[in-house]
């Protein structure tokens, strides 16, 4: 018997590590390969996991200073924020109100909303880039300005219509004792007590902001103009010449800070997913 | 997951002398107080909470949705102005088409063979993360990675490590004997090499997603019922197969469906990897669409391409639904 529980905590662990390491490797590889010189890349007879010559700060100069990296940068915060804050407009409103005043349908218009989630982006595209360019926004961010609510909208009301139905109801029905409206009360009462559900929402919609690639890859031509997700892959390579230095720079720098915030609202996020399959 | 999102000191309890203390001052009622009655004025606050949400999701995914439907069955193209219905001849010309059948097919494989792969590398991983341990914070992190990075970027670093010449993977292979130096195998070159790179890439993207959702259904499976069981005298595999695993199929379920959806409708992985080649080995329907309707010029043909994944789309979203109507009655 004891034996076979130290084997299992030593598979256990063997099974963590492997894993670990395999899912998190393109990432440590594109670090070395950030600060490798050109040469070192392409050098053959080299062990590539060394630093067969001195190490650089080429590519991130390269990528910074003469590429359109900042730029791609700026649009894609700017079109987070933005979203963002759409977002939170039409999802705090329609979350509490399928959370307290819809009765039991509630519930019902809850899941509606919710599957409008699963309709993907390669379904709705090609109409919508014809809608994007009768609109005249074809070739600007705001194109991706309009669109993205329409998947960070429905995911987003779902998460915060759990969160208002974990608020006790009385909160409010005291407020409303004392005089405030309804309306009052959500404003002045339940949005401050829910600064950490509309933070769990402000990260979740910023990462599919930044995630998503379709619509960029569609709606947007000129580089100046583009999303950080689409400008690394698509025009970072010139012709067929790849700059791997630096594409694995910006990778990398894309990747890192959305993935710190994204584990720590984790387990909301999960919550939301799993549809009420666990409580 | 017992997520207490509200104030877990109870601080912000109503006290009971009241919110803001004193009489509410009467000039502050509006006018909707006095005549309507308090529930008629709940539904009319609801719909007006609950409207702007509405409109906007029926103005960017509602019509669309319908557009698409429309654009199949007409010869709309890019640049030109005109509609006209044109009955099947789209989806004639497509079923005829020797590329969208190679994409049905590819989709198709393409979405099978990776949700299998990460329904078992997800319920090992997850059944080796269940307990604490050190560090356990950091390997979530790092695990969580494929996921939460955009794909495309992701997909990029892969494109790099699975190069024809300077291929990380391949001086490895070489390094250890399995293949002679210049010889290793060109992974996006040839096709069925191609094919089972973006299933690997696809894989290794979803893996993490899976993992955490049956983390979830894991955790949450009262820790008195395995332990009785042990006393009872059941084994790991036999614990295994008729607890562990029968409690956590909901949560499965809920994981694959996504799974599915995220695999069977994106083009990301196959875009960046391969653009579909080589000789459309790795095209998949969306990809195709794409490459149809968007850089061909052929709205029509595209949207008759897409209209292949409603199938799927409607297949999943009745299952969430019934799903979830369990877990409300439950």
């Amino acid at each position: 018997m004891f034996r076979g529980q130290r084997f299992y905590t030593f598979a256990r662990y063997a099974v963590v590590v492997v894993f670990s390491a395999l899912l998190a490797f393109p990432f440590y590889w594109m670090l070395i390969t950030t600060f490798k010189q050109t040469s070192d890349l392409y050098n053959l007879a080299g062990n590539p996991f060394l630093f067969n010559q001195k190490p650089t700060l080429a590519n991130l100069h390269l990528l910074f200073f003469e590429t359109d990296y900042l730029r791609w940068m700026g649009n894609t915060a700017l079109v987070g924020a933005i979203v963002v804050a759409i977002t939170l407009l039409l999802a705090l409103p329609a979350a509490y109100a399928l959370a307290r005043l819809t009765g039991r349908w509630g519930q019902q218009l809850g899941i509606g909303i919710f599957l409008t989630y699963l309709v993907p982006p390669t379904l709705l595209f090609i109409p919508l880039s014809r809608v994007v360019s009768i609109l005249g926004l074809q070739d600007t961010i705001w194109s991706l300005v309009v669109v993205y609510p329409s998947f960070t909208v429905p995911f987003s009301t779902w998460l915060l219509m759990g969160f208002f139905k974990s608020i006790p109801r009385e909160l409010e029905d005291a407020a409303m004792v004392d005089g405030l409206t309804r309306f009052a009360a959500f404003v002045k009462l339940v949005i401050p007590i829910s600064i950490s559900g509309i933070l769990t929402v402000v990260i979740f919609t910023f990462s599919l902001v930044t995630q998503e690639f379709v619509y960029a890859l569609t709606f947007i031509s000129p580089d100046t103009n583009q999303m950080l997700q689409v400008g690394v892959p698509t025009f970072l390579v010139r012709g067929d010449v790849y700059f791997w230095g630096s594409l694995m720079a910006g990778c990398l720098i894309a990747s890192i800070p959305i993935a710190i915030l994204y584990n720590l609202f984790l387990d909301r996020f999960i919550a939301g997913f799993t549809v009420g399959a666990v409580k | 997951m017992a997520v207490n999102p509200v104030d877990p000191a109870g601080v912000l309890r109503p006290s009971p002398a009241g919110m803001g203390g004193g009489t509410p001052p009467p000039g502050r009622r509006g006018f909707s107080q006095y005549f309507l009655t308090p529930s008629a004025r709940a539904t009319w606050l609801g719909l007006g909470m609950f409207g702007p949400a509405l409109l906007y999701i029926a103005a960017i995914v509602g019509v669309p949705f319908v557009l698409a439907f429309l654009y199949a069955f007409s010869d709309v193209r890019v640049g030109s102005a005109g509609f006209h219905f044109v009955g099947l001849a789209n989806f004639r010309s497509i079923l005829e088409s020797p590329s969208f059948r190679q994409a049905l097919q590819n989709s198709i494989v393409f979405t099978v063979v990776s949700n299998v792969l990460v329904l078992i590398g997800s319920t090992i991983l997850a059944l080796a993360l269940k307990e604490k341990f050190r560090g356990r914070g950091f390997v979530r992190f790092l695990m969580l990675l494929p996921w939460v990075a955009p794909i495309s970027l992701g997909a990029i670093g892969w494109k790099w490590m699975l190069d024809s010449l300077y291929s990380v993977i391949n001086w490895v292979l070489v390094a250890l004997h399995f293949f002679p130096p210049y010889d290793a195998p060109m992974w996006l070159g040839e096709p069925h090499l191609a094919m089972a790179s973006v299933i690997l890439v696809q894989t290794w993207r979803l893996l993490p997603f899976s993992t955490v959702i049956l983390l979830a259904g894991l955790t949450a499976i009262p820790k008195d019922i395995p332990e009785a069981a042990a006393v009872d005298g059941a084994g790991f595999w036999r614990a295994m197969f008729q607890i562990t695993i029968p409690m956590i199929l909901p949560i499965v379920n809920v994981a694959v469906l996504f799974g599915i959806i995220f695999t069977f409708t994106d083009m990301t992985v196959v875009y960046i990897l391969t653009a579909g080649g080589p000789y459309d080995s790795t095209q998949v329907l969306p990809s195709l669409a794409f490459f149809t309707g968007i850089q061909g010029g052929d709205l029509a043909q595209g949207a008759a391409i897409s209209l292949f994944l409603v199938p799927i789309l409607v297949a999943v979203a009745y299952l969430m639904l019934r799903m979830a109507h369990r877990a409300e009655v439950v």
